[in-house]
């Protein structure tokens, strides 16, 4: 087995992309987009920024003629709004995955809905022939997110007009120079390597003719590739739909697990239960650094007292663990709060968040706490997808967690939002401009829309229309990495801005218990958590680390093959016995067929060659020449025996001469024997009689 | 090693289904249904031949419910709740929802309107069915560490499902009621090519080959759209799940496109509360109806109203989907009561009604004076409609299904006895596979497959996999004779690749049993090789 970690993604948003070598099968994991990279974009300019943009451009061209020798300086500058890229926005793939053949690609496995929003770039590439498991529910949603990128994406098709090549200024050389540090980080990456990986968006029909391509699974449902390859998904419950993955061979089984969550209130949470004993284990959650970075008092003890429900051998403690769920409430009740008292000061709300389990708790708190301080003012969610997304939610009981699929059961709505929509609590309208909001707008009011980097979409409009306003409040996620850049071309902002850690991982306590707890024989992890916890003292299962772009080998810990063989073949053994009884031999013919991951032999169907295989058999041993004798006086034939030379070096032990009835010699090597006759019959009748007395299989 | 089938219910009957299916040590029960024609000890299996000591728990290792009708699950709550089953139970997510409400209203209609005794409560319906796992469709469960079992789609009604088992080598599949072709609301039942032992299938049209379901929809569309013309009102008998939806859905697209004004009524909150569950679990309907969640939610039905027993008598058309089914009594029946004498009026009935119902009546003799009860008869002067189609699949369905798995052994269930005799021998003389139509109670006995497990070493396997190919050339005789373009296309030479397997299979004491290559024996046995070679002088 050959692992090699293409990208180690960026949370989230963008999740980890690798290349797993199973059983000769080429397995890409995840084909993700980087979408913080469109930071280096600006937005839609407007009128006035339009302006500022053309003197620069000018100033640009003054500076141009000067290159010679300001470049250095011009790069320290301080990172000015003017100095984002003005253009039609390209897309970062994940650049490791141009070095691959995509026609080498036997399968893909897609774990998350963010992990599809690169595949249409794989899927228009010629040669392309992979097979694409995805859940059906991942399937759905990252459909969704797709065109609604698409839909975002058309405002910059209309304001920049048709590309003129499709080489954008901003990628050459000379131009890329010229940048500021920081947006030549995030085009080039920190080894400066990462150019490859920029393409322009992918069409409408590229996105239809890659779902067409897609095979979707339900939960833990088998699919079968090519007969040696079972795939199973399960939860994973960092999103619904989203999934960790069982590959079984018959050289041994391999889990993967992806970005993980024990407590969901939305998704399906985490099956690890299903996930036991594999051969290997890729762990490939990334959420460690995030939990470290805010290991304030309050994360510690929460992930102290899991450890010890863990560490006390209680399975369910995974699961039921209260504290984080509490967590996460207290978060939600923070932000409704803080929501609320910007509204009582007569100022707007915007929440750019592309979580759907956030979104959809705070739908439910943030009505519930208006109510209750009895404020009517309106609650948009403007989003070309929300319509459809909100729809679909309530139609997916099978990847929720147990507590909503408990209101199937129970015949209420899964949702609160389809009861507050058609109460009118809320309203979806699919874009700013859209009729419905026209008419209807009011401020204050609360508006849900996707973030996208804040660089397209709604979310652009608002902000601008509300940065400058101290009275509002804009309700961000961290995983925005960088807050100044992501502002930068609104500033100067003046609304208040809250930022919120959403967790979503496994967490640095809970690996080292819950890998115990899976007992795979070999774990391979990243190498950052090398540093953080030291899997080494670990008796049970041994630790491989990786890194980026470097292929690990992992042996396989079988040799052998587990195979079936059907009875009706089995009954025709014919036994022979060896070595005092110990050991029974038999030789098999039949048909190898490889069926649901294993090897099955059958018996042959057709027997139009099976005169053909009657007789080829090998021998083993010496054929005692005393034995031979007997054997021949008994046929009526004599002979003598002449014994070997005394000389150690010859290779003959004997040779028996026969004279009558016919005239023939059998020399007795060491390791063959030679019949020597004047005619057929008679050395194939010696042939017979040395086969009955020698080892034959 | 066998595969014990034992037959409790639906045994050359239509009523009460459940099976008790024995293999390699593990034991499955397939539905737990009651029958609705009894109303004694009859009405439910009888457990105690599962087990004489009734310690249910240690006998049976799992319960499958394959769809929410009441001759499926009828028994379920009396099952856990009071012969004290507490292992595992799995349905699907739609069954697990709905078939409380089918309990529910089952208890209802016999201790509120018939006075029994009730043989379990609503606590119990609710206790029980705290005890099932929903399972999505496809999903592969590990029940325990041998049994392995999985949901096909079945059609039939929502969450209807096919269920497969496996324990060991042995294979099965129960199947369950199954719709074979698509219907308004649901898709067709839709399996993998499994290699099973045993095929237990519903044969409830065993004989029957029904036409195109289009012209039997247009006919009642007629006959409807006749009555309300004329000012009649429509009465149409169903239980709350299922046909009300399937046939409402025909109504609304049949009332959009005619543009009629005449209300649709849903009797009581039941069905409208189960519209509720369609709603959300639309995603176990079918393709078409799948597509349109987001715009509209097919279930959303825009002209369908409430029911209020004051409207009984008001004037007017109208159409009125009342509970219970084959008006068997309740709510149906008291509308029946006052709608049927009036030549004006409709009654449709679905194609098949349980013996001792008014419905079962009805379709018996046209036009004609019902017996109530004793004291009261009816002069039935409405039009009596009886629908054509049906969720089950008829017998061609059922053919093509053990074509298509090409089961060891069948067995027939849920069905009438001397129709099920007639399909046994149809599929036994056209496919030659085994198949039995056990009575209730009955126990057939089969063979299973069971094979040899042992490990295979890589060279073994590699040395299969190695190409093998031979060339056969083509006679010129043959080439003579076909034309000249048939010439261009004759190959010279034909190559063929016929991969061997052959290999050596070693037991040795103490050792896994393994087959290697024949080079890698003598490696194995610490012996040389001796050849023997023959010449001639």
């Amino acid at each position: 087995m050959k692992f090699t970690c293409l990208s180690k993604g960026r949370g989230f948003h963008f999740p980890p992309c690798h290349i797993l070598n199973f059983c000769g099968i080429r397995i890409l994991l995840d084909c993700p987009l980087d979408l913080s990279a469109l930071l280096a974009f600006s937005p839609i300019p407007t009128l006035d920024c339009l302006s500022i943009v053309e003197s620069y451009n000018t100033e640009a061209n003054d500076f141009d003629s000067r290159a010679a020798f300001g470049k250095r300086q011009k790069i320290e500058k301080l990172l000015h709004a003017k100095n984002l890229l003005f253009a039609e926005p390209w897309y970062k793939t994940v650049n490791n995955l141009q070095l691959w053949n995509s026609s080498f690609i036997d399968v893909v496995l897609i774990s998350s809905p963010m992990g599809i929003m690169g595949l249409p770039f794989l899927t228009r590439m010629k040669g392309f022939s992979a097979k694409i498991y995805v859940t059906e529910a991942s399937a759905r949603l990252g459909q969704l997110m797709m065109e609604d990128l698409i839909s975002m994406h058309g405002e910059f098709r209309h304001f920049y007009g048709p590309e003129e090549s499709n080489f954008p200024s901003w990628l050459r050389q000379e131009e890329l120079e010229i940048l500021p540090s920081e947006l030549r980080e995030i085009i080039l990456g920190k080894d400066g390597l990462e150019l490859g990986g920029w393409m322009p968006l992918y069409s409408a029909a590229d996105v239809k003719d890659c779902m067409l391509k897609t095979h979707t699974l339900n939960y833990a449902e088998e699919a079968c590739y090519n007969g040696t390859l079972v795939i199973k998904a399960f939860s994973s419950g960092i999103e619904i739909g989203s999934c960790n993955w069982i590959l079984n061979s018959p050289k041994g089984d391999t889990a993967y697990v992806s970005g993980s969550s024990f407590i969901s209130a939305h998704a399906m949470a985490f099956d690890y239960r299903s996930l036991q004993g594999a051969c290997a284990l890729i762990y490939s959650d990334f959420s460690l650094g995030d939990t470290q970075d805010s290991a304030d008092g309050d994360n510690y003890s929460v992930s102290a007292a899991k450890l010890q429900s863990i560490s006390s051998q209680d399975l369910a403690g995974f699961n039921h663990n209260s504290d984080e769920n509490a967590e996460e409430k207290e978060k939600l009740d923070f932000i409704c709060s803080n929501t609320i008292n910007c509204i009582k000061e007569g100022g707007s709300v915007l929440i750019p968040i592309d979580r759907l389990g956030t979104i959809l708790l705070l739908l439910e708190e943030m009505t519930a706490s208006l109510e209750a301080s009895d404020l009517k003012v309106p609650v948009y969610i403007i989003s070309s997808m929300a319509e459809e997304l909100l729809a679909l939610l309530n139609i997916i009981p099978e990847w929720l967690c147990k507590q909503r699929q408990e209101k199937l059961f129970a015949g209420e709505q899964l949702f609160a939002h389809v009861k507050l929509l058609k109460e009118k609590k809320i309203r979806v309208v699919p874009a700013i401009h859209s009729q419905e909001l026209l008419i209807n707008w009011q401020e204050p009011c609360i508006v849900f829309c996707p973030h996208w980097s804040m660089r397209m979409g709604p979310v652009v409009h608002l902000l601008r229309r509300w940065c400058g306003s101290p009275k509002s409040l804009l309700i961000l996620e961290q995983d925005i990495l960088n807050l100044e850049l992501a502002l930068l071309p609104f500033q100067p902002v003046t609304m208040k801005v809250l930022q919120c850690l959403f967790p979503s991982g496994i967490g640095l306590r809970t690996v080292q218990p819950l890998l115990k707890l899976l007992r795979p024989k070999t774990v391979l992890c990243p190498e950052e958590l090398r540093l953080q916890i030291n899997l080494s003292s670990e008796n049970s299962f041994s630790v491989l680390y990786y890194t980026e772009a470097e292929t690990l080998k992992v042996p396989y810990r079988k040799h052998n093959s587990e195979i079936k063989i059907a009875t009706d073949l089995a009954s025709q053994f014919y036994w022979k016995t060896f070595k005092k009884e110990e050991i029974s031999i038999t030789k098999l013919k039949g048909e190898l067929r490889m069926e649901n991951a294993r090897h099955h032999l059958l018996l042959e169907t057709d027997n139009k060659n099976s005169s053909s295989n009657s007789r080829s058999s090998e021998h083993c041993g010496l054929p005692d020449s005393e034995k031979l004798m007997a054997a021949l006086s008994k046929m009526g034939i004599s002979g003598n025996i002449q014994h070997g030379m005394s000389d150690t070096k010859s290779q003959t032990v004997s040779i028996i001469h026969i004279e009558d009835p016919y005239k023939a010699s059998i020399e007795i090597g060491t390791t063959g024997t030679i019949i020597t006759t004047a005619q057929e019959n008679v050395a194939s009748s010696i042939y017979k009689i040395i086969d009955n007395i020698l080892n034959a299989v | 090693m066998a595969i014990e089938t034992l037959v409790l219910g639906a045994g050359q009957e239509v009523g009460k289904s459940c099976v008790v299916v024995t293999m390699n040590g593990k034991r499955i029960m397939f539905d737990c249904g009651m029958h609705m024609g009894f109303l004694d000890h009859r009405r439910y299996p009888d457990f105690t031949l599962v087990d004489p000591n009734q310690d249910f728990n240690s006998a049976i290792t799992c319960i499958i419910i394959t769809h929410f009708h009441l001759d499926h699950v009828g028994a379920l709550a009396y099952f856990t709740e009071v012969c004290g089953y507490n292992g595992p139970i799995y349905m699907t997510y739609p069954t697990k929802a709905l078939a409380p409400l089918m309990l529910e209203d089952y208890r209802k209609v016999m201790v509120d309107r018939r006075g029994e005794e009730e043989l379990f409560s609503s606590d119990q319906i609710a206790e029980c069915m705290k005890k099932v796992t929903a399972v999505d469709l496809r999903q592969t469960v590990q029940v325990d560490e041998d049994l392995q079992i999985r949901a096909y789609y079945a059609g039939h009604v929502i969450g209807a499902a096919m269920f497969y088992a496996k324990v060991g080598d042995a294979e099965m599949v129960y199947t369950g009621d199954y719709n074979m072709t698509p219907d308004r609301h649901l898709g067709a039942a839709q399996i993998d090519r499994l290699r099973l032992d045993l095929l237990i299938t519903e044969s409830t049209y065993a004989t029957t080959i029904r036409d195109s379901r289009y012209a039997r929809e247009r006919e009642f569309l007629k006959a409807v759209h006749k009555c309300v013309s004329c000012g009649g009102k429509v009465l149409i008998p169903t239980f709350a799940l299922g046909r009300a939806q399937e046939l409402c859905i025909l109504l609304e697209d049949y009332w959009e496109r005619m543009n009629l004004q005449v209300p649709i009524y849903f009797s009581a909150g039941l069905t409208i509360q189960a519209n509720a569950y369609y709603k959300m679990l639309i995603s176990w309907t079918s393709q078409k109806i799948k597509d349109t969640y987001s715009k509209h939610n097919a279930f959303d039905f825009k002209n369908v109203q409430k029911f209020e027993r004051s409207m009984i008598n008001a004037p007017g058309p109208c159409v009125l989907f009342a509970t219970p089914g084959m008006i068997s009594g309740g709510f149906s029946l008291e509308v029946f009561k006052q709608w049927a004498v009036s030549e004006n009026n409709l009654v449709t009935l679905p194609g098949y009604c349980v013996a001792g119902t008014i419905g079962h009546k009805l379709m018996s003799d046209k036009r004609a004076k019902v017996d109530l009860d004793a004291k009261t008869r009816i002069d039935v002067r409405c039009q009596v409609h009886q629908l054509a189609f049906s969720p089950h699949t008829d017998s061609k369905g059922i053919m093509d299904l053990v074509n298509f798995l090409t089961p060891k052994h069948v067995i027939l269930v849920h069905g009438e006895k001397h129709k099920m005799a007639s399909l046994k021998e149809k599929i036994h003389s056209e496919f030659g596979i085994q198949c039995y139509d056990p009575a209730n109670n009955e126990t057939i006995c089969i063979s299973s497959t069971h094979s040899v497990n042992a490990e295979a070493s890589d060279t073994f396997i590699r040395s299969c996999l190695s190409p093998n190919f031979t060339f056969q050339k083509c006679s010129s005789a043959d080439a003579c004779n076909s034309t000249t373009i048939g010439k261009s296309l004759m190959p010279m030479v034909q190559v063929e690749d016929e991969r061997v397997s052959e290999g050596v299979f070693v037991v040795e004491r103490g050792k896994k049993p393994k087959i290697v290559h024949k080079d890698e024996l003598l490696l194995m046995l610490e012996e040389q090789k001796h050849d023997t070679m023959s010449g001639t002088f």
